[in-house]
């Protein structure tokens, strides 16, 4: 099993604070990696430093090292927008793009410099049958992504990014904002995106990380914690700070 | 309690005593120059159709010779050409402008530029004007080789292109503003570009905004009367390029009305020209509504 991503004393500051200290994990190739810990411990954070989405948010600076198959992505020579390609983002809150299904779907494909419609036509369908979504929108690709409920939109999101044929996905919370059906459906989803990809998922559910997740990793203001295999996480954590948080006793 | 409701009444009563006067005015606007404007036909019996498609302008000007003909052609398509020409200088200006403030330099723009585009805004019309006849002709003059000077269609376009330029961008700075950060974030995410995002996600969302904003410029441009008619040549006849001298719907009426004594036909033909102007100010206003609408029904289905 090797290591996708590779992270060695990461420091990231916001201007003066620190919101990620020395963080050091590896996370493997084709499996889930959940992060968990209380709110602003820097999940997000963490999150959007794999696919430099920091680099828009002003006085950010970053020290250390973080490797995607080896190749370091804050090196000057890294094309930004090659790396969001190969490290898609699914937000907290679904946002879809106010156009067509399709349109949202065939959005990163175009960017990305494709033209040809049978080609697009083919990625819209891989896409949306890779996010188990097909057979409910095939009829209404013209529609508006804006009359699909607030779980399709997601699973939407989840195609768009699809779409561009990532290797890495990232998911920031991607069910808070659900209902219990549709977080089971993407979570389902889930467990078939990591037969092809890697898939690294914030989530303030003990519950899903349990459910979802290979490995699980906890942060408290900052710190990397506790990085570990699930189970261990949530039945033998070695650390107190752990033990406390995931059976509910934090304060 | 008492003199709480007491003073609760009495503000009601104030405000909707104003409120009722506001409508009357401008439904007292309305009918007179309605009625005004109408007279042209009705009392003097000139044909609607030669006051559309004629160019002929000339109005009696006194009781004792009721002749003449009152073709506002010339007028209304000096006004089309000198508005739509400002319009088309610019809204590229603007928009990119508008750009540059919201996605390319927030920082500087904030600061610097939009403040700048702000000032603008206040300059009265007839600083632009004088600017205009006393800078630009004279150099519009040489560059053309125009040895009676360079007033006319271009010279009027480029000044009106000037000042309907803030009005453009301000409404198109906020309507980017407003696009939701998410859809931005959405675009970066799948790996756009500064540039891909800006043209296909920020200006399609904000299209209606700027819509607005240009028919808003549109509005204000056909509106214009001093600082035109300063560098629009005040000649009555239709433009044969962008440099002749013409005359508009506003220019007409400022130069006129000195010489129109009541009941004359050129009194009354003003006074139709007057009508058109409101109709079409009236047509912008339901073209903004209608633009604002399909906004907020495309927000709705939110
Ligand atoms: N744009 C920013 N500018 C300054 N500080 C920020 C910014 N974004 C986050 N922070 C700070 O960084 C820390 C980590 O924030 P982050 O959003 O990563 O937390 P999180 O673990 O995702 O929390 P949540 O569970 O609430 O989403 C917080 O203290 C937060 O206040
Ligand atoms: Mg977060």
């Amino acid at each position: 099993m090797s290591c996708k991503l590779l992270v060695e004393n990461l420091n990231l500051y916001y201007s003066d604070i620190q919101a990620l200290k020395d963080i050091n994990m590896g996370i493997d190739e084709k499996k889930i990696t959940a992060l968990i810990g209380p709110s602003g411990c820097g999940k997000s954070t963490f999150l959007k430093t794999i696919n430099r989405m920091n680099d828009l948010i002003p006085g950010v600076r970053i020290t250390g090292k973080m490797t995607l198959d080896g190749e370091d992505i804050y090196s000057s020579s890294n094309d930004v927008t090659l790396l969001r390609k190969r490290v898609g983002m699914v937000f907290q809150k679904p946002n879809p793009f106010p156009v067509s299904i399709y349109d949202n779907i065939a959005y990163g494909p175009r960017r990305h410099g494709l033209k040809n419609k049978g080609r697009l036509d083919e990625i819209v369908e891989k896409s949306l049958k890779d996010s188990a979504m097909w057979d409910e929108v095939k009829d209404k690709l013209k529609k508006s992504a804006l009359s699909l409920s607030g779980g399709q939109q997601q699973r939407l999101c989840i195609a768009r990014a699809l779409a561009v044929e990532p290797e890495v996905i990232l998911l920031d919370e991607p069910t808070s904002a659900l209902d219990p059906i549709s977080t089971f459906k993407i979570e389902d989803l889930m467990q078939t995106l990591k037969e092809t990809y890697t898939v690294i998922i914030v989530t303030h559910n003990m519950q899903q990380a349990t459910r979802v997740a290979d490995k699980t990793a906890f942060f408290l203001l900052g710190d990397l914690i506790e990085y570990d295999e699930t189970e261990v996480i949530f039945t033998n954590p070695q650390n107190p700070k752990t033990l406390e948080y995931v059976s509910g006793h934090f304060g | 309690m008492r003199s709480k409701f007491k003073t609760e009444y009495m503000g009601r009563t104030v405000v909707t005593v104003v409120g009722l006067m506001i409508i009357a005015i401008t439904l007292l606007i309305t009918v007179f120059l309605v009625q005004k404007g109408a007279q042209t036909f009705t009392v003097l019996k000139y044909s609607v159709s030669q006051f559309f498609t004629d160019t002929k302008w000339d109005p009696f000007m006194s009781a004792d010779d009721p002749k003449g003909s009152v073709g506002a052609l010339t007028f209304i398509i000096g006004s089309i050409y000198v508005s739509f020409l400002a319009l088309l200088f610019a809204t590229p200006f603007a928009v990119a402008c508008a750009i540059f403030i919201t996605e390319i330099s927030p920082k500087y723009g904030k600061k610097m530029l939009q403040p700048a585009v702000e000032i603008f805004v206040g300059i009265p019309s007839v600083v632009y004007g004088w600017l205009g006849f006393s800078v630009l002709c004279p150099f519009i003059a040489k560059i053309f080789n125009m040895p009676f000077g360079g007033e006319g269609l271009l010279s009027a376009a480029i000044v009106l292109s000037v000042m309907i330029f803030p009005t453009i961008t301000t409404v198109a700075i906020d309507s980017i503003r407003n696009v939701p950060s998410e859809y931005k974030q959405a675009s970066y995410g799948l790996g756009a570009t500064r540039l891909q995002m800006i043209w296909h996600t920020s200006l399609p969302a904000a299209k209606q905004g700027i819509l607005t904003g240009i028919v808003l410029g549109l509005a204000r441009a056909f509106g214009e009367a001093l600082a035109v008619s300063m560098v629009i040549g005040n000649k009555i006849t239709i433009p044969k390029n962008i440099l002749s001298r013409t005359s508009t719907l506003t220019t007409i009426i400022a130069n006129q009305m000195g010489s129109a004594p009541d009941g004359t036909g050129m009194a009354d033909s003003i006074w139709s020209m007057g009508l058109l102007l409101f109709v079409i100010s009236f047509l912008f206003i339901l073209m903004i509504r209608i633009i604002g609408k399909e906004r907020e029904d495309k927000g709705a289905e939110k």
